[in-house]
């Protein structure tokens, strides 16, 4: 009983992150081989991500050979640290540090695509919005009450939450778009440097990024797959014609 | 070709290689009607040796301590060449041997393999069933993510329900006061030494057992009461090369599917790598769900289904132990569920239904109302094997035919 009780103590300030959130995820279909859209993510990834969040079990070097960029590219704009090529990529933030400004140290995202899912982080980085009442003035709707501040704000624009017009679909007469006043909706009080849809790249390519750092075989082991599969398509015609001619015999 | 004999003459009388591969391959007779559930033992012999070789492997590059168990993973992933192959294949190999594993339990179910004379084949059988449950269990806590940890946690916080010794029994197992880095090591010497040793053991003894008595087939006749003049059955064919040849065919077509999983699946929709198993341990941080691997699922469930922890776990202890006397459960004249009585067909194809249920209850929260299917379906679980005496006793059975059908 004691320990139980240890236990439940232990875990109450944890509750908060461990709530789930109910809001509907936008679908993300990553693409392995967009190698453009894979590199614009990694850009935007170290401009605005590195300064708080590591990639420590991936390598420089690594993701410049699979996204194809040279390496002295590489070396000159993606490694702003004193690193070699082929040092893994994590970062100097001390923890403690971290987490007085935070209240949780920034996680590293080598993996977290293949823990919370493409569709999750796609819908998360869309849905930051201005709220006076959190420490460092953003909340969001998926991971309510989140330590993250809403570092792309200056490409976004400020988002609120709260009641407005919400597009809930197309007008099958006119093939205009029908709003409903909610309490609920997400939106722009003013522009950030861009456009809606150029956020929607922007953050697009990044979990494409993301999803590619979470197994950077990915691309590589489908192709190889294929072949595995094709090897023991035409292995088994063989195999069927020995099994009857040997069983041709017995009835 | 003399001078091959020679050799062969040389050795066979120092070490019986020639009779030993005779009484096992080519003058093993094997009924010659056997069907699609027959290939499900060769199956979980080559998902055996898919573990052991993928294993060995991975335990050249991995590192069994609290600090860097995780990264280490991750770095056969990432690192290694061929090193996310070999992970792959291990992770989806462990559920691949667990599918084989069930089917060829369930094959047993069906053509009555578990009865006289084959009671020991199959109680070898079971045990090889446990080690393995153990076998797995300790190796999805190596990786060190938050399912790992998690679910170890509370697997082995079940042993803290024994009265008296429980406390102390956990802390025996754990070998520290909460799941470390000392739980970690010991499981890795259990997982890499101990008990695939047991295992290996236990599956010789299971197939001298079967190869002692003869195996059984779909009509559950047996072979041997009709043979030729040379005294080999009439309805049995050489193991080699008859059945060599006709598993290597379902082989590749079980590679096939496997291969499948591995390139383009490998996280199994979750069931086979757990999402939140990709975030390291983390004792101060319980994960939203905990869940068993599929595999434990319908253990699981039948364990849950009680509110009390002493009589759940003895709940799931008995589901298991029951298993290891159906052999006496099953009183019918008859062998395979072709010649039983509708009851048995019926019951036989609810109760794989309601395993199916059990297993997949057991991954999912608890919730008021699949608390409740779990203890409809632990309940009909059980019902299964304590109305076996009764129903296959009693009901009508057809006549069996002296000869197997093709």
């Amino acid at each position: 009983m004691k320990t139980l009780i240890v236990w439940i103590l232990a875990l109450i300030p944890y509750l908060g992150f461990a709530a789930g959130s109910k809001v509907p995820l936008d679908d993300m279909k990553p693409d392995m081989r967009d190698k453009a859209s894979l590199q614009r993510g990694a850009k935007n990834f170290f401009n605005y991500c590195m300064g708080c969040h590591g990639l420590k079990f991936g390598r420089y070097n690594r993701v410049a050979r699979d996204l194809e960029i040279p390496e002295d590219l590489l070396l000159e704009n993606l490694i702003f640290a004193d690193k070699k090529a082929g040092a893994l990529m994590s970062i100097a933030m001390n923890s403690d540090d971290a987490k007085t400004w935070f209240g949780a140290p920034p996680p590293d995202l080598t993996l977290v695509a293949r823990v919370r899912g493409e569709d999750w982080l796609y819908t998360y980085l869309r849905s930051f919005y201005e709220d006076p009442a959190r420490p460092l003035g953003y909340n969001n709707t998926v991971f309510p009450n989140v330590g993250m501040p809403h570092v792309l704000a200056d490409l976004q624009g400020r988002q609120m939450f709260g009641r407005a017009q919400k597009p809930i679909g197309i007008d099958p007469l006119t093939g205009q778009e029908v709003t409903e006043e909610r309490d609920d909706v997400l939106y722009l009080a003013s522009e950030g440097s861009l456009s809606e849809k150029e956020y929607d790249t922007f953050v697009y390519d990044l979990v494409n990024f993301l999803v590619y750092m979470g197994e950077p075989i990915r691309a590589e082991r489908e192709r190889l797959g294929l072949w595995v599969l094709l090897f023991l398509a035409l292995f088994f015609i063989p195999a069927y014609m020995l099994n009857r001619e040997y069983w041709r015999e017995i009835h | 070709m003399q001078k091959k004999n020679a050799l062969m003459a040389w050795i066979d009388a120092r070490l019986p290689v020639s009779t030993t591969y005779e009484k096992h391959m080519s003058k093993y007779y094997a009924p010659k009607n056997f069907n699609f559930w027959y290939f499900f033992g060769v199956f979980s012999f080559l998902m055996l040796a898919n573990q052991i070789l993928t294993g060995i492997w991975l335990t050249m590059s991995f590192t069994p301590s609290a600090e860097e168990a995780f990264a280490s993973v991750e770095y056969i992933m990432r690192d290694v060449e061929w090193g996310w192959l070999i992970r792959y294949l291990h992770s989806t190999g462990a559920s691949f041997f667990f599918i084989a594993i069930y089917m060829h339990m369930f094959r047993a179910l069906l053509y009555g393999s578990y009865q006289k004379p084959r009671e020991l084949i199959w109680i070898f059988g079971m045990l090889i069933y446990l080690m393995l449950m153990a076998e797995a269990f300790m190796g999805y806590v190596l990786p060190w993510g938050q399912m790992s940890y998690w679910g170890a946690q509370v697997i082995i916080s079940l042993f803290g329900a024994i009265p008296v010794i429980g406390d102390d029994l956990v802390t025996w197992i754990r070998g520290d006061y909460l799941i470390s880095g000392i739980t970690l090591n010991r499981f890795f010497a259990l997982h890499v030494i101990a008990l695939p040793l047991v295992i290996v053991a236990l599956v010789v003894v299971h197939i001298l057992a079967l190869h002692e008595v003869g195996s059984n087939n779909p009509d559950g006749v047996d072979i041997k009461k009709h043979k030729d003049d040379k005294g080999r059955p009439l309805d049995g064919v050489p193991f080699h090369p008859f059945y060599t040849v006709h598993d290597i065919m379902g082989i590749v077509v079980f590679l096939a599917v496997f291969c499948f999983v591995v390139f383009f699946w490998p996280e199994g929709g979750g069931f086979f790598l757990e999402h939140a198993n990709f975030e390291e341990a983390n004792g101060l941080k319980t994960p939203e769900h905990i869940a068993p691997v599929w595999y434990f699922g319908a253990f699981y469930t039948i364990l849950r289904a009680i509110p009390d922890k002493l009589l759940g776990v003895v709940a799931m202890g008995a589901a298991i132990a029951i298993l290891f006397v159906l052999p006496w459960l099953d009183r019918s004249p008859v062998r395979s569920w072709r010649y039983k009585g509708w009851i048995t067909k019926i019951t036989l194809i609810a109760f794989a239904i309601n395993f199916v249920i059990l297993t997949w209850l057991g991954t999912q929260p608890a919730t008021a109302l699949y608390t409740l299917i779990g203890q409809i379906t632990s309940f009909l679980y059980f019902a299964f094997f304590l109305l076996m005496p009764w129903f296959t006793r009693f009901e009508k059975t057809k006549p069996v035919p002296e000869r197997v059908t093709v």
